[in-house]
This record gives C-alpha cells, structure tokens and sequence, in this order.
C-alpha cells in the first residue's frame, strides 16, 4: 500500500493531479473514522477529512517517502481535528449560559427509548455504554484522546503517535495510560455489572 | 523487564501488553499465567477496552468518495486554465494590471464625468470598485490560505519546519498587496486600505521569517497572526467580498 502510495505522490508532484484521487479514495474513510472519533460529530469529521486532503495536497513537498503516507495524513487529520474541537469548545462555553437547562445529559436520552426498540434490554445496556464511552472520551484533554484514538482505534504505535503529535514517547505513553485510567474509572462498573 | 510473580503487574504494563507495546511480553505473559490476580485484572482491562470498540461510526454513503472528490477539486482548482494558474502565481503581475486598470478607469471616469451624466458616472464608479473589489477578493483568499498553513502547522516533533513555501507566497503577496493597498486608499476606500495594511504587517513578518523554524520561533509567528487577529479580519473581508461580488448590483455605492 504505502509503495502504491509514494507512486501516487510522484506522479502527483509531476503534475498529474488525477493521481491525487487515488490517494483519496484510498485513504478518505480512515480518516473520517479518525476524525470523527477525534470529534464526535460527522459534520465536523467530513470537514476534518476534506480539510486534511486539501492541506496534504498543498504540502506534499513535505511528505518524506521514507514515512507512512497514512500516518502522514492521520497527523494532519488529528492536528486539524484537535484545532476544531478546541474552537468548538470555546464556542460553546461562551454559549452555554444561553442554554435552556432542559436539553438534559445524554444519559436521559436512554431513558427516553421507546418502549417498542427491539432487544430493549441489551440494546439499552449497549447503548449506554457508548454513550459512557463516547462522554468518557469527550472528557479527555485533547491529548489524551488524540494518543488514544490514535492507538486504539487506529493501531499506530507510541512512537508513530509521538511523532503526529510532538511529543516524547514517554509523554505518548503517559497520555494513552491516563486516557485507559479514565474510561476505566468510567466503565468498568458498567462492564463488570454486566458479566 | 522481569517480571516476578510477587511483584504484581503495574496497570501500566497491562496496557502495554494489551497494545502488543510491552517491551517483554514472554515475561508478561508466564506473570500472566502464573498469578490470578494480575489476569483478573488483566481481563477487567481488556473487558474496557473491549467496550470501547462498541463506539459507532456513522456509516457514509456509496458515493462518498465521489463526493469528497469533487468538493475536493473545486477547491484544489485543478480544472482552472492554464491563463488562471497563471495568475495564480503571479499575483504581482495580476495586481499591477488591475491596479494600472483602476487607476485608468478612474482618471477616465473623472476626465469624461458630466454633470448632466449622474447615471454614467455611478456605473462607471461600480465597475472600478468591482475589478477591485474581485481582485482584492482573490488576493485575500490567496492570503488567507498562507496564514492557516502556518496558524495550523504541526510542530515540529525534532528539528524544525521549512515553511520556505509560505515564504515565498508571503514575498509574492506582499509586492501584491502594496499595490492594492495605495489603489484603495487613492480610490478613498478606506476600510480596505486599513485592512490590508494590517496583512501586509503580517506577510512582511512571514517573509523575513527564516526558511525553517524552531517550534519556538513557529509559536512566536502563530502568536503575531494570533495578535493582530487577521485570519479574522480577512476571513470576514473575504466573506463580505464574495457577498458583495455575488451582489453586483448592490456594489455601486459603498465602499468594499
């Protein structure tokens, strides 16, 4: 794969912007799933990933062969990604005073399933446990979430998420130990319950 | 690593483990199988971590791809002409004619003004400040996408960044925007003029800068861009731009 990647990247740089489309197809959906754990929200990821090939494409002089394209392009994804939830949040601490008090947390929306949903029981349980995860998750300093979206979902290696995202290996690694610590405060009631 | 029974497995090198990082994994492994307390634990982990995989994705369309494409290819302008790449990268040349142009248009309009000719001389005022206002209109998205390049350049994780690409659009821009900033401020447009002497501030810093950056020296150009609050400005400029050029005829009689 990376070698097709490095021929789509020359004939790129030779002027055969068609050859970018390659790289598009072939790395698109990975990203969005980066970014969309990155951010939570699928209108935030499809920009993330438009965003990502747009400032690949212009900085593909950068691009060092002898490293992964894909871990590449998952740096700039999470790079961009983390610039956009940071904007969202600040936008949305200045909006939350204006916010009606009745909107509740995500976990009265799983109260509120209908009655008629199939399975009610583990779909239900299901269900809160992605809404754990995903609120465990969205506690995270940026950088914890960013090492361990990057590890877990994406299988990069702390030495890969160092480099994406400047730090040491030792500052990689304490992330991704403080983001296990906190999804396991957070779901390990829950999980062990249901055993 | 040795990993003695009595010493019980630290969290951290559960995970390690758990992620195939572990430096010794045989080691972990025989602690593993020989003390029931580290694999209770090691299980509780692995039931976690397990769950949270049960996070979903949204399913995109067949299409996506396609889509994404060509979002993608409007914006890269790889279908432009040959004449707009051209200009593209000679903004200088393409202020300097729209300026001459201006400048032109503008002692015309003077030199042949009647007074008896109210309606000639509102049209011809809207089309001087319609080639400003799309030249400028392309100026600033050009500027605007070096001023994001560098407000969201990765740091660099060793060494330092070349940002000699940047540079070298800052040094064509800035020429460009010199132009553009005294044919505004002849032509009285006064907001436009301020604005752009706020960016020419900006490209003149980037293109002083060196060719590679420490992740210090990156910050400290992130922290002028930051200041000034120019992505800002030329992002609402840029809007206001495209508004009034897909209004044309609301142009005639304000300034930019």
């Amino acid at each position: 794969m990376e070698d097709t990647d490095s021929v789509a990247v020359a004939r790129v740089k030779a002027g055969d912007g068609d050859a970018y489309r390659v790289l598009v197809d072939r790395h698109s959906r990975s990203v969005f799933r980066l970014a969309y754990r990155m951010t939570g929200n699928q209108q935030d990821a499809e920009d993330v990933v438009q965003e990502t090939f747009m400032r690949a494409y212009r900085q593909l002089h950068r691009w060092e062969a002898r490293s992964s394209f894909s871990t590449w392009l998952y740096r700039i994804a999470a790079n961009y990604s983390l610039d956009l939830v940071r904007a969202r949040k600040r936008h949305a601490e200045t909006a939350i005073d204006e916010t009606p008090a009745n909107q509740g947390a995500p976990d009265d929306a799983i109260h509120a399933l209908p009655a008629s949903s199939p399975g009610p029981d583990r779909l239900l349980f299901s269900d809160q446990v992605q809404k754990c995860v995903a609120s465990t998750l969205d506690e995270l300093s940026q950088q914890e979430r960013t090492a361990f979206v990057l590890r877990h979902f994406e299988g990069q290696s702390i030495e890969e998420i160092s480099a994406a995202l400047g730090l040491s290996a030792n500052a990689a690694k304490h992330s991704i130990f403080r983001a296990v610590q906190k999804l396991r405060r957070a779901l390990e009631p829950m999980v062990s319950h249901a055993l | 690593m040795n990993v003695p029974t009595e010493n019980h497995l630290t969290e951290e090198q559960l995970v390690l483990y758990y992620y195939s990082e572990a430096s010794e994994t045989a080691g972990v492994e025989e602690h593993l199988g020989a003390c029931e307390s580290c694999r209770k634990a090691y299980h509780s982990l692995q039931r976690v971590l397990n769950s949270v995989d049960s996070l979903p994705v949204p399913d995109l369309s067949a299409d996506y791809e396609t889509r994404l494409w060509s979002a993608l290819d409007a914006r890269l302008g790889r279908r432009k002409s040959f004449a707009a790449r051209w200009l593209l990268w000679k903004p200088l040349v393409i202020a300097a004619s729209m300026a001459v142009l201006i400048i032109a248009a503008f002692l015309t309009g003077r030199t042949l003004e009647r007074p008896s000719n109210q309606q000639k001389s509102v049209a011809d005022s809207g089309i001087r400040e319609r080639v400003l206002l799309v030249a400028v209109g392309d100026h600033l998205e050009r500027s605007q996408m070096v001023l994001v390049e560098l407000a969201n350049a990765g740091a660099p994780a060793t060494g330092h960044l070349d940002i000699s690409y940047e540079q070298r659009t800052a040094e064509d821009l800035l020429e460009a925007n010199r132009l553009y900033r005294q044919t505004a401020a002849s032509a009285g447009d006064f907001p436009t003029a301020t604005l752009l002497e706020d960016l020419e501030r900006v490209l003149l810093e980037i293109a002083h800068s060196p060719s590679t950056v420490s992740a210090k020296q990156l910050e400290d150009l992130r922290k002028q861009i930051e200041d000034k609050g120019i992505l800002f400005k030329v992002k609402i400029f840029g809007s206001q731009v495209e508004q009034r050029e897909a209004a044309p005829s609301k142009a005639g009689a304000a300034s930019l």
